[in-house]
């Protein structure tokens, strides 16, 4: 038989939370509170995506008071600062101590299916066998690359977000970063301040100020309910789920970082790429408006923060309003890059992350690979989902926004439990 | 904005289109079109083409009129003018398009558009076509697109449709993004 079969039962339980990150963690908090048996899955260590996938510099982009667990808040001396890597690892393993959360680190799922009246869960270090399953391995697992990258020429060295740690990595000469998401723009930023010249290569985005009338933008959007926003509420879920993360920075200096701000600092920026012919890239002629929708719709954000400040009589607290400089292009827009000489050594891709779900066998995703789910309540009796973005709320896959949802999974899972656990004793009655 | 909800009229049926959204949305297949053209050539620079009729959900469809388009090069080309040059029906195509989708983005946002006016153009050095000079490219340096528009909409509500208009038109995607063209001969 198969060495899964050898390694036998791990144990059983009610509830397998698969991944120990904010999102598993705050909801095994509720688990406890409400007396269920849960056991967390962890691949590697708590907060393992933290330590391991991220690059060197990457500060979070919500400030320290924002960055809170149920019941569980920072208590540092720099509670408008950024936390770190470190922190953040520190932060949530510290969570994970306090609660005394179940979790076995170093136990990789291999697969989890359908078996009796919930799932197995099958590790490399024994199966479980659950009632309910609960996906918080976190949304960005893989790194994914347009199918363009196949036609780069075989010279150029390419890395994803994912792998990318510091410029030092990268050889020396130019670089392309394709992607404007907050990734995107930190990268080319710090290539491009490592003497590395740098081309940015941006589709559509999403932009905003690190500081508006003298606070935070984060605490403009939380205080005014903006990061509370439920998909209930939402015209188009697919499009806001899909959407780059906003071109933020967390910085000692609070600085703005947008594509003005890029050019300053002398990054070339291009159109979406969209092709690679003979040795070129081939860049959208669609920047203009790109720029122009991201434009519009920083301002419609603005716009709505300030008539909430007005409704709130926060006009004398807080500072004069504020309107940016449109984002500035060269009149001609770069439509091509040689990729077949030496001015691009290296190209990297900052084009998005998605979970990895190759070990999930229950049928569950869409023909796009998206898992079918309703505000975390996945398709499939007893499965559930945690940390994905927009996933019930705004802030669904911010540090801060796990509280609510994992409240809100707790009740789901305790309803779920209580109705199968009522089945054999109906059969009794009746 | 002035409107009230639901008596906004441009003459777009947005119900319709969401409807199409929604049931090609499960029936993926049923979203794949093909566009046709023919085209004989009469005599010097001039040609002629015809659209007559498209495939799309599942099945063929004609138009309700078969529609001719002469082409041909102006007099300084030394030709005979017996219509516009094809680079100008590129633009036709754009502000067709362009157009169209400010209505319906309008029809969808509940503005009540009063007029819409474009002026389109496009700037060519000819030493490209003309083998002149091969760094030159054959197409476009650039193409201006300028809209008037009244509407019942603040100045950033209709800079707003423009925008997502250009964002969902098709014309636009195609001539800002690589196309792949193959021409074969019978």
């Amino acid at each position: 038989m198969t060495s899964r079969a050898q390694q036998g039962l791990a144990g059983t339980t009610d509830v397998v939370v698969i991944g120990a990150g904010q999102s598993g963690l705050a909801l095994s908090r509720f688990l406890i509170d409400r007396s269920i048996n849960h056991v967390l899955l962890e691949r590697g260590e708590v907060a393992n995506s933290w330590r391991k996938e991220r690059w060197d510099s990457l500060k979070l982009l919500t400030p320290n008071w924002l960055s809170r667990l149920p019941s569980y808040a920072y208590g540092g001396d720099d509670p408008d600062g950024f936390m770190d890597m470190g922190q953040v690892v520190d932060f949530v393993s510290g969570y994970a101590g306090m609660i005394e959360a179940p979790v076995q680190t170093h136990t990789t799922v291999q697969r989890v299916y359908r078996s009796g009246d919930g799932y197995r869960v099958a590790t490399d270090r024994g199966d479980w066998q659950a009632r309910v399953v609960v996906l918080a391995s976190g949304p960005f697992n893989k790194a994914s690359v347009p199918a363009v990258s196949a036609a780069v020429p075989a010279h150029i060295h390419q890395v994803t977000a994912l792998d990318y740690k510091n410029p030092g990595q990268l050889p020396s000469g130019g670089v392309l970063v394709v992607g404007a998401s907050a990734t995107g723009l930190q990268l080319a930023d710090e290539i491009c301040r490592s003497g590395r010249p740098a081309t940015l290569a941006i589709g559509e985005h999403v932009r905003m100020p690190r500081t508006y009338r003298g606070r935070d933008i984060q605490w403009w959007m939380h205080a005014s309910g903006i990061l509370d926003e439920r998909v209930e509420q939402m015209d188009d879920l697919a499009r806001v789920r899909k959407l780059p993360s906003p071109q933020l920075v967390g910085t000692p200096e609070r600085a703005t970082l947008d594509l003005n701000s890029l050019t300053d600092a002398g990054v070339r920026i291009a159109g979406r790429l969209m092709g690679v012919r003979a040795g070129k890239a081939q860049f959208s002629g669609s920047l203009r408006n790109v720029c122009a929708l991201a434009d519009l719709k920083m301002n419609r954000l603005l716009n709505s923060i300030d008539e909430w400040a007005d409704r709130k009589g926060l006009t004398d607290e807080v500072g004069p309003v504020e309107r940016f400089e449109p984002t500035r292009l060269d009149a001609t827009a770069r439509l091509g890059l040689d990729l077949a000489g030496e001015e691009i050594r290296t190209i990297v891709w900052a084009t998005g992350f998605r979970p990895d779900y190759s070990w999930l066998d229950v049928p569950v995703l869409d023909r796009k690979g998206h898992l079918r789910h309703e505000g975390g309540v996945v398709d499939a009796p007893g499965l559930y989902a945690l940390g994905l973005p927009f996933m019930r709320r705004r802030k669904s896959s911010f540090m801060h926004g796990a509280e609510d949802d994992a409240r809100d999974i707790s009740r789901a899972i305790a309803a779920f439990l209580d109705q199968t656990a009522r089945v054999p004793f109906l059969g009794i009655a009746v | 904005m002035e409107t009230q909800l639901g008596t906004t009229d441009n003459g777009v049926n947005i119900e319709a289109l969401l409807g199409a959204r929604e049931a090609l949305g499960q029936a993926p297949e049923a979203a794949r079109f093909t566009w046709r053209a023919s085209n004989e050539w009469v005599r010097g620079t001039h040609s002629r083409s015809a659209i007559d009729g498209f495939f799309g959900l599942g099945e063929e469809h004609k138009h309700r009129q078969t529609s001719t388009f002469d082409t041909d090069h102006p007099e300084v080309f030394a030709s005979d003018d017996q219509g516009p040059t094809p680079v100008e029906y590129m633009l036709v195509g754009l502000a067709g398009c362009l157009t169209a989708g400010i209505a319906a983005v309008a029809q969808n946002r509940d503005i009540q558009l009063h007029s819409v006016k474009a002026t389109l153009e496009a700037g060519m050095d000819i030493q490209g076509i003309l083998g002149i000079d091969s760094d030159v490219r054959n197409g476009f340096d650039g193409i201006k697109v300028h809209y008037e528009i009244s509407a019942d909409a603040s100045a950033e509500d209709i800079a707003a449709l423009v925008a997502q208009s250009q964002k969902r038109s098709a014309v636009f995607d195609i001539i800002t993004n690589p196309t792949d063209v193959t021409v074969t001969v019978g």
